[in-house]
């Protein structure tokens, strides 16, 4: 096992152990991809929002009384395909997709991270907490 | 109130929200649910679908500088995210099967408890236990930077906090929040693992939770784009500029600013439960 210091006795071992520098420099990398995403995310949404308050800053909001959205807003292709019909809604929608992506694809990129460092029992994990995720969003019937 | 007003403030809200999503772990949304359904009368449906994207917000918007500096635990947090989604799932499932007046009062119960709990400092004999077999074999010690260098921690109770964390993901998938308030209890009270590695190991959690129950409440049409769109981009901000503040704050105030954010907002959803019109 790599981390062969962390059984000692010692309180306050000022080394880490050696593995550490490699997990903290894949979650750098980590780290980068995903502010990355997050800020692609973030101008689609205003990109969206231009177009959204250009064409209804001037109606009355009203959150009260819960409709549901429109099926447009409820599914990958229905998004799609209001952002294709130029609407501004349909680009916040798409825009909040990516964000929605972006701890996914951290989970994702997280399993080549530890490949990296051999460390199967982690891959396992990290393949467990994907399988769900992808399960729980397939099965929810936004794909349709 | 028109919708360019609307969103105006909304957005300054999400900005608070962010900043103390991501200071305390609990993401955007213990804060921005509260506030929607009670003083802009969002209904609780819209409010938990932006929520949702509050919290994927501010957990990806903070996660760069957390991860960077050290303070996160990317293996803590992966293991007991199986415990989470898998809780989440469930919670998801009985959303639509329990009425909203029961999940604000379930909720205010949750924050009330949270708030009590966490005000509690630890001890410098609780600081250095034994590392426990589990926890080692698990390869979850580890160490963070604390104000006079790195310091080393030995994670306790691992299946105590892995239980913790289904119940955490089953509330998170009941009520549209990361619920980090239950994964920053479980890790700091439970497995006694430092407050800033807990809050900023929760702050990872939390968006990959929120992430699986994201889907549904979108196929279901509780994310509105109008609603969602200044929460988004002001709980960003919040968050962005939340984890710069954290890494050199003092466990005790981040402590402090955790048990007051939820002590408040538990007694707000407790009324709004009970006498509340959700």
């Amino acid at each position: 096992m790599p981390a062969a210091q962390a059984p000692a006795p010692q309180p306050h071992p000022l080394q880490p152990p050696p593995q550490s520098w490699d997990d903290h420099r894949i979650e750098v990398i980590l780290g980068n991809l995903l502010r990355a995403g997050v800020l692609i995310s973030a101008a689609v949404v205003l990109w969206g929002a231009c177009i959204y308050l250009f064409r209804h800053a001037h109606e009355p909001a009203d959150y009260r009384v819960f409709r549901g959205e429109p099926s447009e807003f409820r599914t990958i292709p229905g998004v799609i395909q209001s952002v294709i019909d130029g609407r501004g809604r349909g680009l916040i929608q798409l825009g909040l997709l990516l964000l929605i992506a972006t701890p996914i694809a951290r989970v994702a990129f997280s399993i080549a991270g530890f490949a990296l460092e051999r460390d199967r029992m982690y891959v396992a994990f990290t393949l467990i907490v994907l399988a769900i995720l992808l399960y729980s969003l397939l099965g929810s019937g936004i794909g349709v | 109130m028109t919708i360019l007003a609307f969103t105006a403030v909304v957005a300054i809200v999400s900005f608070v929200a962010g900043l103390l999503g991501s200071l305390t772990g609990l993401g955007g949304g213990v804060v921005l649910v509260p506030l929607l359904t009670i003083f802009f009368h969002v209904d609780i449906r819209y409010a938990i679908g932006a929520s949702l994207v509050s919290v994927i917000a501010t957990s990806s918007g903070a996660a760069a500088s957390y991860v960077k500096e050290g303070f996160s635990n990317i293996r803590i947090g992966m293991f007991l995210e199986i415990a989470t989604t898998f809780g989440a799932l469930l919670g998801a499932f009985l959303a639509t099967r329990i009425p909203t007046s029961a999940l604000a009062i379930i909720f205010g119960v949750v924050l009330l408890y949270s708030a009590f709990l966490s005000r509690k400092p630890r001890t410098q004999a609780q600081r250095s236990l034994p590392p426990d077999p589990l926890a080692t074999r698990l390869r979850m010690n580890g160490s963070f930077p604390d104000m006079e260098g790195p310091r080393s921690y030995n994670v306790q109770h691992v299946p105590t906090g892995f239980s913790l964390m289904f119940g955490a993901g089953a509330l998170s998938g009941l009520l549209g929040i990361g619920s980090g308030a239950v994964k920053v209890l479980a890790m700091d009270q439970a497995m006694r693992i430092p407050f800033k590695v807990s809050t900023t190991t929760s702050n990872f959690m939390i968006g990959v939770t929120a992430a699986a129950s994201a889907g549904v409440y979108l196929s279901r049409g509780y994310v509105d784009p109008g609603l969602a769109m200044p929460v988004m981009l002001g709980v960003l901000v919040g968050s962005l500029l939340g984890s710069r503040i954290l890494v050199k704050a003092e466990t005790k105030s981040l402590r402090l600013v955790f048990s007051v954010v939820i002590l408040v907002l538990g007694l707000q959803m407790l009324y709004k439960g009970f006498w509340g019109k959700i």
